[in-house]
């Protein structure tokens, strides 16, 4: 089938094969940056920004720098594995960041110890019978919490038709109100050892850990599964997959239920290595999150963009913090950057798709 | 004689609020046989289709597909009872590639007890839109492509290549070649006669006169939401038929549509 040749009546075909794929341009953008970086380092530093150039370490990689890069930007990598499905089924989610409060509170109020340094927990929130909980309990109810949000979140905007952006935004707020809610503003601490397993095992590396694990599984998820094959069929063209006989309905509700998941796993991540939940956790995760994704190739039309590109998005954001930090310079600059960097993201995803569809 | 009919519709009638679309339609289709439905924007043609594949519900009336009456609950209870549609407006998902369209709400996979994560079978639907596109005779030279960057032309013939892909019992275009070139036209045409060759019967919806003439054996006309006139191909012609259409005739035995 490769014959260029000619069709039925004699009609020439475009040959071309497929176009590079964006995830190549974002891992390019990824080393440019380092580069970037790394010359920046030399010049005002005198030292490497990725290498070991103390000779520290016993790879001739700075490790530090390699754990701390991906390690900020873990926790919020996981809701970005959420948005990335959200947005390629062309929706948008702006509740995980108060998700992830939400569910840090509650959940903490499930993993509390019962006594601290021999004394009561000071912090306690329900009686003895919350104490001391097996660490399934907390993962249960936080999970929970992810998945009802997630569920009105899929609900509202598959059955009411309000845009996708208004049904988030209201649980935004709400999730965000009923976190404070649940302590009255209180900080809930002092969890169980089991609890803490979750956010600082592994040599603090567990973050890391669940967040590639989920990438892993999202990426076959997304390309492997008629789950994932249906939720670009509805981003590309929600109406063809309606005729085609997909649930489109019932398909959204599951997409926002998972990203409400993620989110909540993140709160929990969250809560347990800051040994702590307060209610303003994750304010702005959901931005972060959105803009790893579009940064990462992800289409805000829906139907394009890949775990892949996400992840690369996500590196680059823990490059660019890094490196503001490496090279000594206000933290104010890295925000400019950083927003200046999401735009241009989105700039150059209208023109490759304004290029595209000018040749067909 | 009777058996041979593939679809029948009684008294289909189909009201959006008090819009009258569609009025009491009694058709019949037989096995092998291409009819063509014309009538100006608005006379009930889409509507008269969308009630036979079940995008929409309708009002009343029976439809008998197959020697049995059915009431499709959607679009895809009808294509698993073999009924193909090619939408006018082309439901493909442009950031699919060929066989994802050709598949799309029915893969092939594996691992089903996974739910709605069983895992797609690529290699097989490959395989079957290959074969489906040579028994079509489309060429399209890499089916790895997005639908994106093909032409308007090959992206008709991927969405006439779906109903070769799977038996179809009845084929049913609406207006095929309404946005194409003369080429891509003549491609689609000649596809569709090697439907009429395969003995697979077809309902095409079409404004264009030549097209009609050339491609069914019967002429069904639409007027203000009824039929206005069933006609064999060699009982008329084209002027003709443009007087059904407009109301300047009305044929026997469908006085009511006058």
């Amino acid at each position: 089938m490769t014959d260029t040749s000619h069709g039925i009546g004699g009609l020439s075909f475009d040959t071309r094969k497929r176009t590079r794929p964006p995830e190549l341009n974002v891992f390019f953008a990824l080393i440019g940056i380092v580069v970037i970086f790394e010359a920046l380092g030399y010049l005002l530093q005198g030292q490497s920004f990725l290498f070991d150039s103390a000779d520290r370490f016993p790879s001739i990689f700075n490790e530090a720098r390699l754990k701390i890069i991906i390690l900020q930007v873990a926790i919020v990598g996981i809701i970005a594995l959420g948005s990335t499905q959200v947005i390629i089924s062309h929706g948008i989610d702006l509740s995980p960041g108060s998700v992830v409060g939400l569910t840090a509170m509650v959940a903490m109020s499930f993993a509390q110890t019962a006594t601290v340094n021999g004394n009561p927990n000071p912090k306690a929130i329900f009686g003895d019978w919350a104490m001391d909980l097996p660490v399934i309990a907390p993962i249960v109810v936080g999970l929970a919490i992810g998945f009802g949000a997630g569920l009105v979140n899929g609900l509202l905007i598959a059955y009411t038709r309000i845009p996708p952006f208004i049904a988030t935004l209201g649980m935004m707020v709400a999730a965000r109100g009923a976190a404070k809610w649940w302590s009255k503003g209180r900080p809930i601490s002092f969890p169980t050892e089991e609890f803490t397993w979750i956010g600082n095992g592994l040599g603090g590396w567990m973050p890391v850990v669940i967040f590639i694990g989920l990438a892993i599984l999202f990426m076959l998820v997304l390309k492997y599964t008629v789950y994932g094959k249906h939720t670009y069929a509805i981003g590309s063209n929600e109406a063809a997959a309606r005729m085609s006989g997909i649930n489109v309905e019932r398909h959204k509700v599951l997409v926002y239920v998972i990203a409400g998941m993620l989110a909540s796993l993140a709160a929990l991540v969250l809560a347990s290595k800051n040994l702590t939940a307060q209610a303003g956790m994750g304010v702005m995760y959901e931005l972060d999150a959105i803009a790893m994704t579009v940064i990462g190739g992800v289409s805000l039309n829906g139907g394009r963009g890949s775990v892949i590109g996400t992840v690369l998005g996500a590196l680059i954001f823990g490059v660019i913090i890094s490196g503001f930090t490496f090279l000594k310079l206000d933290a104010y600059y890295q925000e400019m950057v950083k927003g200046a960097i999401i735009v241009a993201a989105v700039v150059l995803d209208q023109w490759r798709q304004q290029r595209q569809s000018a040749r067909s | 004689m009777k058996d041979d009919i593939i679809l029948e519709t009684r008294g289909l009638t189909k009201h959006y609020g008090g819009v009258h679309a569609l009025e009491d339609a009694n058709f019949v289709l037989r096995n092998g046989e291409h009819v063509a439905i014309v009538g100006d924007n608005g006379a009930g043609k889409s509507t008269f289709v969308r009630q036979i594949t079940a995008v929409e519900q309708r009002t009343r009336g029976d439809v008998i597909f197959d020697g049995k009456p059915v009431s499709f609950g959607g679009p895809l209870e009808a294509r698993e009872a073999g009924i193909e549609t090619v939408f006018q407006d082309l439901a493909l998902a442009d950031d699919l590639d060929v066989p994802d369209n050709i598949f799309l709400g029915r893969e092939k996979t594996k691992a089903n007890w996974l739910g709605p994560f069983r895992i797609l079978d690529y290699k097989a639907m490959r395989q079957a839109t290959l074969e489906g596109l040579e028994k079509t005779a489309v060429k399209i030279p890499n089916i790895a492509n997005t639908i994106r960057n093909m032409s308007g032309g090959q992206r008709q013939c991927v969405a006439i290549a779906r109903t070769a892909s799977f038996q179809a019992k009845l084929t049913i275009m609406d207006e095929p070649t309404a946005a194409l070139g003369v080429q891509e036209t003549a491609m689609v045409e000649n596809i569709i006669r090697t439907l009429k060759e395969a003995g697979q019967p077809l309902i095409i919806i079409s404004h264009n006169m030549r097209q009609v003439f050339d491609l069914a054996d019967r002429i069904v006309v639409f007027r203000r939401g009824r039929i206005a006139a069933n006609l064999t191909k060699d009982q008329t012609d084209p002027q003709d038929i443009v007087q059904y259409i407009t109301g300047a005739k009305t044929g026997e035995g469908y006085e009511d549509a006058a």
